[in-house]
């Protein structure tokens, strides 16, 4: 079973029901992966992020990621939460939550769901500083080859 | 008459967050090549390290693919997610 969303609202008050809904019969290893807004890239100070993405096109592009991810490692169940709009620093921004039978298949889905949703589902972030000069994010070479080790058939 | 939607920084540098143009028939990459050939600004915008995938009718196409009036287009740069 798949769950994607795509949110403004922040989803930590979500966390407990979440780990209830994953929980299936036979999962033997729940890994869950939070992403948080940092507070600097390289040296300017950040304001805030905002994050763009396109409705209908970028939860398709997820479950894509999420059905590979079945394919592959045979998870149970998995949810995205990825937040859009504006996020402070220290806000969480991305939940990746994977079931499995064994932590193995759970802690290499979970790396593979989040290197995917870096690189393949259509979100984009600007970066506002505290400097008040703003900056589209550009896409990051070590993210793509961090990417490319997952060669799956 | 085809929609061509921008995001991201496309978006922003073109100014233009969609538009409309006259389309009797072509395909994906066509419409890149007819778009580009409208200055050096926008060879220069949709440059191909500048776009990351198409989008046509709300799905994601990862190869060459006809376009047909009425279709919506997106134009999609690199994404920065996660």
């Amino acid at each position: 079973m798949f769950w994607v969303k795509i949110q403004e609202a922040p989803f930590d008050a979500e966390l407990p029901n979440l780990d209830q809904k994953i929980q299936e019969n036979n999962c033997g290893a729940l890994v869950s992966f939070k992403g948080i807004v940092r507070g600097y890239d390289e040296k300017d100070p950040l304001d805030y992020l905002y994050l763009e993405h396109f409705p209908e096109v970028t939860e398709q592009e997820i479950e894509r990621i999420l059905q590979r991810a079945q394919g592959h490692w045979g998870i149970r169940s998995a949810i995205v939460i990825h937040r859009v709009g504006r996020l402070n620093i220290g806000e969480n921004i991305v939940l990746v939550m994977v079931s499995a039978s064994h932590r193995k298949a759970a802690f290499e889905a979970s790396q593979f769901i989040m290197d995917y949703l870096k690189t393949e589902a259509p979100f984009w972030k600007k970066e506002f500083f505290q400097n008040g000069n703003s900056r589209w994010v550009e896409a990051k070479q070590s993210d793509i080859e961090q990417k490319k080790r997952w060669a799956l058939s | 008459m085809i929609k061509i939607r921008y995001f991201g920084f496309l978006k922003e540098i073109l100014n233009l967050e969609e538009e409309e143009i006259k389309w009797s028939k072509g395909n994906s990459q066509e419409l890149l090549t007819f778009l580009r050939t409208r200055s050096s600004f926008w060879a220069e915008s949709l440059s191909e390290e500048n776009i990351f995938r198409l989008v046509i009718n709300k799905k994601v196409i990862y190869e060459t693919t006809p376009i047909s009036s009425g279709d919506e287009i997106a134009i999609l740069p690199p994404v920065t997610g996660g």
